[in-house]
């Protein structure tokens, strides 16, 4: 059996490093209204302070724009090299991430804290990478823009103009530590401007002279003002809500922002988040999609998911919600989850369908008592956005192979040749019925748009061949329009519901596919024993629901991942450091996330309830099968699932091992005991016998006497190494229990001198222990044991008449205990050698005993995480010494032990 | 040793153990009976009215515990419990249970001896109550005035010091556990806080023994208790 006692040292050092882990980075924003207001001045300013007070400041990055006055600032400070990044035959020079993480510095500079990081760096955006800087416990400051801000974006192009694409989310902003507002009022900013002090790059000089009007920086200062305002605000309410009674803020009202299948989600979004923001609530954000709206494009699908994402980042929380009736299902969350105030959009009326409400109007209608808030459409570009999306809509309609609509035509030409030798005799009435039965054939095998196109062919081809007169589109009978008429609506109804029919029968069908194979997933991993066997299950199902190869990585004891588990042929070639980061961050990684997008392969971790068991490594065939939220949401049950199961597996592990562990040292008890119970009862009966024949008469000779002694000698002697054997077989085992408990040394030492009293009646002996020595923890009947034994080793060496002195001293984190006599000394060379087993001090003397003693002594200072070692003494002699660590003894309550008290109780 | 012979009972499995126990107790003038299960030991203890018990822990039919327990329950003559080294828990348990003393086997008569006339002494003195000065040594402590003398100067001790020793002296002789005078000094809600009795026992050793580290009156019983010499 192997020593699993962790190393302390190794244990410390862990700790110290959880704890830095723990310790989360500071994060300052110099913020301004616009360009050129001094934010990287003011923050180099800030930063040249604290170097001067010895801080260790560091710039990440730094935009100076080769301006003299903001290089003069930066002067002095330690640089990190920018990282260049070749893309597309152009350098970008980006802050590199993996060298600020390897610097640590207590403090480091990041500019331009809104800025889009070049393709193949870690984080697409800038804040990212300062999100991962705080995580690991660095400070940061840096600057932003209020144009910058998420919620503020679009307010801002609406007034000046000129939209950014460069965000922060708000949660950033909120979250950072500090906000200083660097404020020039916009005349002085104009000033700069035409003193040329304010750098504009790249910036068409119509933009320029259309974003710097002077309304604009008026607007902006006030926006950047107000939004600093509501922050202090947020933190004095924050700090009020702390001093005061918490329970009256815990039923509050929150919002709930209703994203529909409209194009302006993101609006809502937007609007929800600030006013949510205004007044300090929670805020949620759902879709409700009903099987009508599974149908949309794709491309529309990624807009509404994007706006889900979008209040993600901003703070809400979000759900996709799956039902027919979306007004109750919105109604029913919002009650659920206790949402007074409904945020949605304006609701288009369905010009084809005058009779069915605006969503905002049946919402109203099921529940009075929500409050209703409609959020109008932005301008005219709204307007052209959904026809744009109609004609988008169209053509993917169109998608349907031409074949089918072929078809669907010659379905109605058989129907027409059906007919023709019956029109005689059957009416023409039922020949519009065989006609309407080739429209549902139509719509039932090849889907909408073909049964569109049959229903307005057969119409024509009842009215070429079939309506007087024949073979010619003109009527003579004028009520026979309203036959074609009937017949068109009845097609095109009866079409229309057929192919929905059909179409939500695929939905449906595919919905249980995905729940089959999630069962089918869950069952074959409750078999599984072996991680191996969870990876195969893995790597089997991932390629059946998402066309993807797949491997798992799983973490070791120290965190670290290992090589892929059973890897498949064609498996993923992983990124260890970007599955590392996924593992570490608890975090998706890789394809189609935030985190190094640009990865063929996506990194999924494996989160068990106890812990992340691993990474899930998956490369997809076709990357925007993963994108579809069903999809995603049906991979994330699929990692849990495995993560569940991997940690099952670990667990019955450990339970076997450590069953087999109990019944070993169930087994080793058993038979130390029995063995020691049955040396020990014979030898008790010798001694005790041997000294009985001097007690019962006759009275013996003194001879006979001397021979009794000596029996009694001879057993105690075999005792003593009965003892030493069984000792040293259960200390070998390292699972003795120490019973530890804070003892005073003093004590141990008294019982140790009092049990080896007859050894030491030859020696003079002296303890010198310090009066202020503190409680120390330690098993006391195995201390007393190894001081027993190096007293006894102390008697059996020397000289009679030597000196035995014991002492103690507190050093650093340890006490020292020392037993040192003036006899012979130790072997030279041998200080090493003599705690090992059967090694005595002197080969084949008299001296009895078989050399268990000191390697005993050697075993019980380990158990106590203490060390033991010879050395000669001053003067001549040996020295052993130990050492115990010191910890943190408990107090003494003194209750009513005053010296005071005792005075006059106890006279 | 005067007055009638005293009655013991040993209770032990093994022959030649029960052997040397019974001739040792009997060249000091006891009549010993032997028995060698907790059911002869209870029949044995209940028809010969003894003075002492001398117990061995592990007996074929059962733990001497038990034996401790139903014994305790009617009586409280002098119990020597005999236990196996590292048999730490066996003996508290004992202890606890209301055992007054122990013996590690192996051990010689003269130890068996001393304990058995201690305990004997002991349980004589029990009869004749009310001495309220003792003296140990050069300590001399007047219960009813709750006086404490060293060589004849006053010696201060705080009240839990005095408890202690008062405690102590009550129970001379007989093996106290930390638990035990946990319970009876500190009270119950102390019951697992045992460095507490070694502090205070360090204390008063400073106060009434001449060397401390080499305690006569004060004897650690390592990994179980006090003993209280007197």
């Amino acid at each position: 059996m192997s020593d699993q006692r962790p190393d302390p040292d190794e244990l410390l050092s862990r700790i110290n490093e959880d704890e830095s882990r723990a310790r989360h980075g500071k994060l300052k924003i110099f913020f301004g209204a616009s360009a050129g207001v001094g934010k990287t001045y003011a923050m180099l300013a800030a930063a040249q302070q604290l170097r001067a007070q010895g801080a260790d400041v560091v710039i990440g990055i730094v935009e100076t724009h080769g301006r003299a006055e903001t290089e003069v600032m930066a002067e002095g400070l330690e640089r990190l090299p920018l990282r260049e990044i070749p893309y597309r035959d152009r350098i970008f020079r980006e802050f590199d991430l993996d060298a600020a993480l390897a610097r640590k510095p207590a403090l480091m500079l990041v500019d331009e804290l809104a800025h889009s990081n070049a393709p193949g760096t870690r984080h697409p955006k800038r804040w990212q990478d300062v999100e991962e800087l705080l995580a690991t416990g660095i400070d940061v400051y840096s600057t932003i823009n209020v144009q910058h801000l998420e919620t503020l974006n679009d307010v801002i192009g609406g007034i000046t103009g000129v939209r950014v694409w460069e965000m922060v989310p708000d949660r950033v902003f909120d979250a950072a530590d500090e906000v200083v507002l660097v404020d020039l009022p916009p005349d002085e900013l104009l000033q700069r401007l035409k003193e040329g002090k304010v750098y504009l790059a790249h910036q068409a000089e119509r933009a320029i002279h259309s974003f710097f009007r002077k309304g604009n920086l008026i607007a902006l200062r006030e926006l950047a003002l107000r939004r600093t305002a509501d922050r202090v605000d947020s933190q004095m309410l924050e700090y009020r809500r702390d001093q005061s009674v918490a329970t009256v803020w815990q039923a509050r009202e929150s919002m709930l922002a209703c994203i529909g299948p409209s194009d302006n989600g993101d609006r809502i979004i937007r609007s929800t988040a600030r006013m949510a923001g205004r007044f300090d609530v929670q805020w949620h954000a759902i879709y409700v999609e009903t099987p009508a709206l599974q149908r949309l494009p794709d491309k529309k699908r990624q807009t509404i998911l994007k706006a889900l994402k979008t209040a993600q980042d901003m703070g809400a929380e979000t759900a996709v919600l799956a039902d027919s009736d979306v007004a109750a299902t919105v109604v029913d969350y919002a009650r659920s989850h206790n949402l007074s105030k409904l945020v949605v959009g304006h609701g288009s009326t369905h010009l084809w369908k005058p009779w069915q409400r605006a969503f905002s109007e049946r919402v109203g209608w099921i529940a009075p008592d929500l409050d209703v808030i409609r959020i109008g459409s932005k301008d005219g570009r709204e307007s052209r956005g959904p026809q744009k999306n109609i004609a988008d809509d169209l053509r993917e309609r169109m998608q349907t192979p031409w074949p089918s609509y072929a078809k669907g035509v010659l379905v109605c030409a058989a129907m027409t040749l059906a007919a023709t030798p019956l029109r005689d005799v059957l009416d023409l009435a039922n020949i519009v019925m065989l006609f309407l039965l080739g429209v549902v054939i139509v719509a039932l095998l090849y889907g909408r748009g073909p049964a569109v196109l049959a229903c307005v062919v057969s119409v024509a081809a009842f009215d070429f061949f079939f309506v007087p007169p024949r073979l010619s589109f003109a009527v003579s009978d004028v009520q026979y329009l309203l036959t074609f008429a009937v017949m068109l609506v009845v097609g095109l109804a009866i079409g229309q519901l057929t192919a929905g029919l059909r179409y939500q029968a695929r939905v449906a069908q595919q919905r249980e596919g995905r729940v089959r194979a999630l069962y089918e997933m869950a069952r074959d991993l409750s078999g599984a024993l072996m991680p191996e066997q969870i990876a195969e299950i893995c790597d089997r199902f991932v390629e059946i629901g998402f066309g993807a190869k797949a491997v798992i990585l799983l973490a070791d004891e120290q965190d670290r991942l290992q090589a892929p588990l059973a890897p498949s042929k064609g498996a993923p070639i992983v990124d260890p450091g970007i599955a590392q980061w996924a593992f570490d961050h608890g975090i998706a990684a890789g394809q189609g996330t935030d985190t190094l997008p640009g990865s063929p392969i996506l990194y999924l971790p494996l989160n068990a309830p106890m812990r992340i068991r691993g990474v899930l490594a998956l490369e997809p065939r076709n990357t925007s099968r993963l994108m579809i939220p069903e999809q995603r949401r049906l991979l994330d049950t699929f990692a849990r699932l495995i993560a569940i199961a991997l940690e099952r597996v670990h667990y019955v592990d450990v339970a076997q091992t450590t069953t087999v562990q109990m019944e070993s040292e169930r087994l080793r008890n058993s038979m130390l005991s029995t063995l020691s119970h049955d040396l020990r009862t014979p030898i008790a009966a010798l001694v005790g016998l041997a000294e009985s024949l001097t007690l019962t008469p006759p009275v013996l000779s003194d001879k006979q006497k001397e021979i009794a002694t000596a029996i009694r000698e001879g057993a105690l002697r075999m005792n003593a190494l009965v003892n030493n054997l069984l000792d040293m077989a259960r200390l070998q085992a390292h699972e003795v229990k120490l019973k530890r408990e804070w003892q005073l040394l003093e004590e141990v030492v008294g019982s140790a001198l009092k049990a080896s009293a007859s050894l030491l009646g030859n020696h003079s002996v002296e303890v010198k222990l310090p009066p202020d020595l503190p409680l120390l923890e330690f098993d006391a009947v195995l201390i007393e044991r190894l001081l027993c034994n190096l007293l006894e080793n102390a008697a059996k060496y020397t000289p009679v008449g030597s000196r035995i002195v014991i002492a103690a001293t507190t050093k650093n984190d340890v006490t020292e205990i020392s037993v040192e006599d003036n006899g012979p000394g130790l072997p030279l060379g041998e200080e090493e050698e003599i705690f090992r087993k059967f090694t005595r001090g002197q080969k084949e003397s008299a001296i009895p005993g078989v050399g268990l003693g000191l390697a005993i002594c050697k075993a019980v200072v380990e158990a106590h995480r203490g060390k033991i070692w010879a050395e000669p003494r001053d003067g001549g002699g040996a020295r052993f010494v130990f050492t115990l660590p010191l910890g943190n003894p408990p107090a003494i309550e003194r209750i009513d032990d005053m010296p005071a008290a005792a005075e006059s109780e106890v006279r | 040793m005067s007055g009638p012979a005293p009655i013991v009972i040993v209770v032990e499995d093994d022959v030649q153990i029960r052997r040397f126990v019974v001739t040792a107790l009997e060249s000091e003038g006891c009549i010993a009976f032997g028995a060698d299960s907790v059911k002869r030991g209870l029949i044995e203890a209940g028809t010969r009215k003894p003075d002492l018990v001398v117990l061995d822990l592990g007996l074929s039919d059962g733990s001497g515990i038990d034996l401790i327990r139903d014994l305790r329950a009617w009586s409280d003559i002098p119990i020597i419990v005999l236990s196996a080294r590292l048999g730490e828990n066996d003996k508290i348990a004992a202890l606890d249970a209301g055992a007054d003393d122990y013996l590690t086997k192996p051990f010689g008569a003269g130890e068996l001896l001393a304990r058995v006339r201690a305990h004997l002494r002991r349980r004589a003195r029990g009869a004749n109550v009310g001495q309220s000065v003792i003296e140990f040594g050069t300590m001399r402590v007047d219960l009813a005035n709750r006086a404490v003398k060293r060589n004849g100067e006053q010696l201060h001790l705080t009240p839990i010091e005095y408890r202690l020793l008062s405690y102590l002296l009550a129970n001379s002789g007989k093996v106290l556990t930390h638990r035990q005078l946990l319970r009876d000094i500190w009270g119950p809600s102390h019951a697992e806080d045992s460095h507490y009795v070694r502090v205070y026992m360090g204390h008063l050793r400073r106060k009434i023994e001449d060397d401390p580290s080499q305690p006569h009156h004060i004897v650690t019983e390592s990994g179980v208790g006090y003993r209280f010499v007197l």
